[in-house]
Formats: C-alpha cells, sequence, structure tokens
C-alpha cells in the first residue's frame, strides 16, 4: 500500500515537473558569524533575508553563530546537499570554506560577503558602507564642540580603515578644524571592552563617539556621559536615545531580491558586486531631533549626490598622516586602492597598526 | 591637559574595570582559604552574568538580579562540591569542566537575548565623599555595586583574622586533619567555601551585565574569570592584595586605551597585550619577592570524610 502511494507520488510529480518550471521556487540559505540577535551585523542580514522569505516562491533558511572556518565548510556544505539553490555566506572567514564547496556542487549558486575570490558559480558581494559613514561623519562634525571625533575601531583592515577615513573626510568637509582619534579595541563584539574603550577616547577630549562593532556599549558611554555618538550596522537608538545621532545602516534586502530573481530566472552571473547608496544597499538611519536644520539639509543633499553618482567620498586631493597625497587632485580612488586601503587620511589621530 | 587631568578619570576606570575582577578573585581566595581549588570561576561568572541580566529584566530590579547572579553562582559553585567534596573528585578536572559547563549553559540560555538590554546601576555620586578632591572623583563617583564591593575585602580580612570561624575555615585548608581531629567537619567548612566563593564570583559576572554594560551578550566575561584565578596567587590569598592586584589590572586595561587615544605609533598590538603580560611579570616578581608566602597547605587536596 505505501509502495503504491509513493509510486503515484512519483508519478504525479514527474508529470507536474515540468509545468512548475515556469513558477520555479528556489530555496535560499544564509550563514551568520552571530547570533542574530535585536541589533547589529548578522541581524541586518537577517532583515534581508526576512524580506525575500516567502515571497515569488522564494523560501529561505538561515544558520547563526557559525564560526568562520571548518565549522563554516560543514555548515555550507550541509546546505548544498540539501538543494539549496542559492547560499549567502555573510562573513568574510567563509571565503575559502565556501569555494571548496562551490568546487563540488556545480549547480548551485554560492555567494560570499566581504572577501575577494570568485568561481564560476561562486560571486562575493558587499556594500559600499563607507559612503554612509562619509555622511554620519558630517552630521559628527558639525555637532562637535571640541573638535574632537572618537573613532572606537576593530581590527586594522582595509574596510574599517576605509570607514574612518570617510567619517573623518566627511567631518572635515562640514569642519575643517575636526580631528579623530582612533583606538583599536582587536574585538567585534566585546561590549565591555568596546565602552571601556570609548570612555578613553571621551577622557582624551571626543564629544562625539563612532563606532566599527557591533556592541551597544559605545553608544552606552557616550549616553552616560552626556555626549553624542554615531551607530553602525543597524539604528541602535534604542541604547542610547539622547546621545545616537545617526548610524551608518545596511540594507540588503533589495540586493538579496535582486539575485534570488537572477538565480531564478536562470540570468544569474558571477563577478564582485560592490553596490552604493545608488541601489540603496547601504543607508543612513532617521536623524536625533537635536541635530539642526541646516546641517540635515546639508546631508540630504550629499545623499542625494551620492545616490545619483555626481559626487565620490574618495576624490582627490587627499594627503595621508604624513602629508603625502595619495589620492591626487581631481582623481577618485579606484575600487582595488579602495580595497586595499591601509593608511589614514590627514586628521586622523593613531597608527593602523 | 595637565598629568592630574589625565590621571584621575584613568584611575577611576582602573577601579571600574578592575571591579568585576575584584569579586571574583575575593571569591576564588575564600573558596581556596578551605582548601578547595576552584578552576570554574569564569564560568560561574557568566551564568552570574546571564542569571542577573535575565532576572533584573524579568523582575525590573536590578538589585534583585544581582542577588541571582551570586546564587546561580553559588549554585554552578555546588556542582564543583558536589564532586569534589561530596565523591573526592579530581579538583582541577572539575573546575576545568565547570568552566566549559559554564560557558556552554550561559551560551545556550542566553542566545534568545543577545543585544537586549535590562535595567542596571547607574554611577550615584556617593554623598560628601565624593566631594574629596581626586580621590572623590576615582573612588566615589560609581555605581552601589562598586561601594558595595569595597566593603568585601574588610570583611573578609576581619572574618579571617578575628573570628572563631575564619580561623576554623583556614585551618581546614591548611591541616584538615588536624582540624578534624579537633572536632571540626571538614566538608562543611569546605561546603561553605565552595558556596560562598561562587557567590561571590556569580557578584562579579552580575556587575559585567547590570553595571559595567546594561546588557547581555554571549561571552561577555571574555578570559575575565581566568584572570581572576591568576590574581588569587598575586595576592597571596590575602583579601586586601586582591585590590591592589585588581585594580592594577583594571588600570593597566584602562591605561592602554588612552595611551592609544593619543595617537601614539605603539601597535596596538602590543598595547592590547601589556595587561596580560603585566600582570604575568608582576606573578612572577611578587612570587620571587614572597617566597615566605605560601598557598592554603592542603589546597586542592581532598580528605576522605571521617566516620
Amino acid at each position: 500500500m505505501m509502495k503504491r502511494m509513493m509510486m503515484a507520488l512519483l508519478v504525479l510529480s514527474l508529470c507536474l515537473g515540468p509545468a512548475m518550471a515556469a513558477d520555479k521556487e528556489i530555496k535560499v540559505g544564509f550563514v551568520y558569524v552571530s547570533p542574530v540577535g535585536d541589533a547589529g551585523y548578522s541581524y541586518a542580514h537577517d532583515l534581508g533575508r526576512k524580506a525575500i522569505d516567502g515571497k515569488d516562491g522564494v523560501t529561505t533558511a538561515f544558520v547563526e553563530a557559525v564560526p568562520e572556518g571548518p565549522d563554516s565548510e560543514r555548515v555550507i556544505l550541509n546546505m548544498a546537499r540539501k538543494n539549496f539553490d542559492l547560499i549567502f555566506a555573510t562573513s568574510y572567514g567563509y571565503m575559502d570554506p565556501m569555494l571548496k564547496v562551490a568546487a563540488k556542487f556545480p549547480d548551485t549558486v554560492f555567494m560570499h560577503c566581504s572577501g575577494f575570490k570568485t568561481a564560476p558559480n561562486m560571486g562575493n558581494y558587499f556594500g559600499r558602507i563607507y559612503q554612509a559613514r562619509y555622511l554620519t561623519g558630517m552630521v559628527a562634525g558639525r555637532m562637535t564642540k571640541s573638535n574632537t571625533l572618537g573613532y572606537v575601531a576593530a581590527f586594522p583592515i582595509p574596510e574599517v580603515i576605509r570607514g574612518i577615513n570617510a567619517f573623518t573626510l566627511g567631518a572635515q568637509a562640514v569642519n575643517p578644524d575636526v580631528t579623530v582619534r582612533v583606538v583599536w579595541t582587536k574585538t567585534w563584539y566585546d561590549p565591555a571592552t568596546e565602552k571601556e574603550a570609548a570612555k578613553s577616547l571621551l577622557d582624551a577630549g571626543a564629544d562625539v563617539i563612532a563606532q566599527h562593532q557591533d556592541s551597544p556599549g559605545p553608544q552606552e558611554a557616550a549616553q552616560e556621559r552626556g555626549v553624542y555618538s554615531i551607530g553602525y550596522n543597524s539604528d541602535m537608538s534604542a541604547f542610547a536615545p539622547k546621545a545616537h545621532l545617526v548610524a551608518a545602516v545596511w540594507n540588503w534586502g533589495p540586493f538579496y531580491q535582486e539575485m534570488a530573481d537572477a538565480v531564478k530566472n536562470g540570468t544569474w552571473k558571477t563577478g564582485a558586486y560592490w553596490y552604493g547608496m545608488d541601489k540603496g544597499i547601504v543607508d543612513i538611519s532617521p536623524i536625533n531631533d537635536a541635530v539642526p536644520e541646516a546641517a540635515r539639509a546639508e546631508v540630504a543633499a550629499k545623499k542625494a549626490a551620492l545616490v545619483d553618482g555626481s559626487f565620490e567620498p574618495f576624490t582627490g586631493e587627499i594627503q595621508d598622516q604624513s602629508g603625502a597625497v595619495r589620492i591626487p587632485e581631481g582623481k577618485s580612488a579606484t575600487d582595488a586602492e579602495l580595497l586595499g586601503m591601509d593608511w589614514f587620511v590627514q586628521g586622523v589621530v593613531g597608527s593602523t597598526q | 591637559m595637565s598629568w592630574w587631568d589625565m590621571l584621575v578619570p584613568l584611575l577611576a576606570a582602573a577601579v571600574q574595570s578592575g571591579t568585576p575582577i575584584l569579586y571574583a578573585t575575593l571569591g576564588e581566595i575564600f573558596t581556596e582559604r578551605s582548601g578547595v581549588l576552584n578552576l570554574g570561576v569564569e564560568g560561574m561568572m557568566i551564568v552570574g552574568a546571564f542569571a542577573a541580566f535575565l532576572t533584573a529584566k524579568w523582575t525590573g530590579s536590578p538589585v534583585l538580579g544581582f542577588l541571582a547572579g551570586g546564587c546561580f553562582g553559588a549554585a554552578l559553585g555546588a556542582v564543583h562540591g558536589l564532586v569534589c567534596i561530596g565523591f573526592n573528585g579530581n579538583q582541577v578536572v572539575s573546575g576545568l569542566a565547570l568552566t566549559i559547563l559554564g560557558i556552554g549553559l550561559a551560551d545556550y540560555m542566553g542566545t534568545p537575548f543577545i543585544g537586549q538590554s535590562a535595567p542596571g546601576f547607574d554611577p550615584v555620586p556617593f554623598p560628601v565623599l565624593s566631594d574629596i578632591p581626586g580621590a572623590g572623583v576615582v573612588l566615589f563617583h560609581h555605581d552601589l555595586l562598586v561601594y558595595f564591593s569595597y566593603g568585601i575585602p574588610v570583611v573578609m580580612w576581619f572574618f579571617f583574622r578575628y573570628t572563631r570561624w575564619g580561623l576554623r575555615l583556614r585551618s581546614v585548608g591548611e591541616y584538615p586533619h588536624a582540624a578534624a581531629a579537633a572536632g571540626l567537619n571538614v566538608s562543611r567548612f569546605r561546603w561553605a567555601g565552595v558556596l560562598v566563593g561562587g557567590f561571590l564570583s556569580g557578584l562579579g559576572g552580575a556587575y559585567l551585565s547590570l553595571a559595567y554594560t546594561h546588557l547581555w551578550t554571549s561571552g561577555l566575561t571574555a578570559g575575565r574569570g581566568w584572570i581572576a584565578v591568576a590574581l588569587v596567587i598575586f595576592a597571596f590569598w590575602h583579601p586586601g592584595r586582591a585590590v591592589v592586584g585588581a585594580y592594577f589590572f583594571g588600570g593597566v586595561m584602562a591605561f592602554q586605551f588612552r595611551l592609544q587615544a593619543t595617537g601614539t605609533h605603539i601597535p596596538s598590538s602590543l598595547l592590547l597585550m601589556l595587561p596580560y603580560a603585566l600582570t604575568i611579570l608582576v606573578l612572577v616578581f611578587s612570587s620571587w619577592r614572597g617566597r615566605d608566602q605560601r598557598a592554603p597547605a592542603q589546597l586542592g587536596v581532598n580528605v576522605e570524610p571521617s566516620e
């Protein structure tokens, strides 16, 4: 009896198969490096996942808190074996494990976030968050009274350095006297350490604190001292309603939609996708009421210029800390230069090591 | 900015970042004085941190949260007591297992709460004393839990030195057989040592999730429990020296961030190593200087329950 039913199902599915192809269903998997939680980097990716889940035949699944390295290979492999059509791995350390798995599953599409390696069926992607950082720098530059901004930085890698530079350039654009002090914590998420680092910047005279890590520790420190803060990844205003001026935020939904559609229609191509504000991948959160109207208008105008492509933050002349010209007058940094950035612009106080 | 304006906030930060370590170090001193070595401080701290966070979140009362942190730290300590005092298990192995268990438990239970915040303790200037120039800012512009921690070493010192029960507890750690012959119930004293130690370690964890930050995340303790274990040796099992050790570690941690903020060109990797490297150095130096000081004689040695 059981056998006959199975047979009937099999025949049925064979008949329906071709008919379903027109309205294909795809399974999309996500791998996150940290727990999703209520805020932060993985939370932002998960908002993107939720935006496509259940729409137009897309079903999604995710695995959170996957350590970079061998464990991630197992997780990605498992998803590929379960016939996921498209897999997003959202942390740098997943790059080589994903590359290995991609070689074994040529019919599955793999997308790796924040890396640089590709394969015929594996692309990489990221967002130009530095554009949003530039805008948050403008807000900070307008709101500081001491002309000293503090930046609680994670690890000295190009991604973080680029963010600090863009923030500094944005602040200098509205307030040439600004300096940005940098403290490295060598952590991505350690609220106690990051809060301590923020306090040391406050003691050094900073009155606006920006950060790269996921935790709201620096926001808390700013709120307690009655000064201002700039968030990252997602809107952090809930943690420091008075201090939080604005945040540079990710908005992955449109990108994940585009990739899912491309895979479904068979139009997906490998490559490096590095989208910016023009595609809505990066943005800024709503600005605190404490920021004057003139400053908001200024930021809105710059944002419009970023969106229509008439402005690019890393356009010369830009000097490094020693005063050497790194980007000549009238030239914009190439993507390769941006991705390998290992120097601070003038006005940053701190070491890139 | 004068050196005074730099020094005062630095010392204040030293007190604050030293406080969770101070609680845990005092707890471990108490446990080890009874002859039980408990390497599970890190585990008890993080369980305490999570229990404190969750209790404060659910009840809205930071004080209840603080107490819950201590109680759950003690509860985890009771596991160690059961293994080592109840069943004569190996104290080192049990302690290590306790760390793994504690971190695992807190991670597992805590995942749904990551990034959420709970009501906690905010800085309250201490009446009158906070107006003392310099010292007032360093010592008396903190939260209630810091003030509370000032009292513990004093009480503990008095207890060990001037009370009958303190003497008995020490004798159980030094020479349990003689203590037993004198009619003391060794197991009972060691149980007290483990539970009080676990309670204080739990309070140290609670400090992290209720006062230092007001939120929960996995791995909140970030190795502070191990620093506490090392500081017990540095302190030669004396509560007073634990204060020096904890604030010294906190101070170096705060100092290296401040050095970075001045724009120094010393690589941050070296600076971040500083608190740990200096702790080891001081440990070596003080052990060499204090050769006549020593651990409780029967530390880590189980005693067969007498008939």
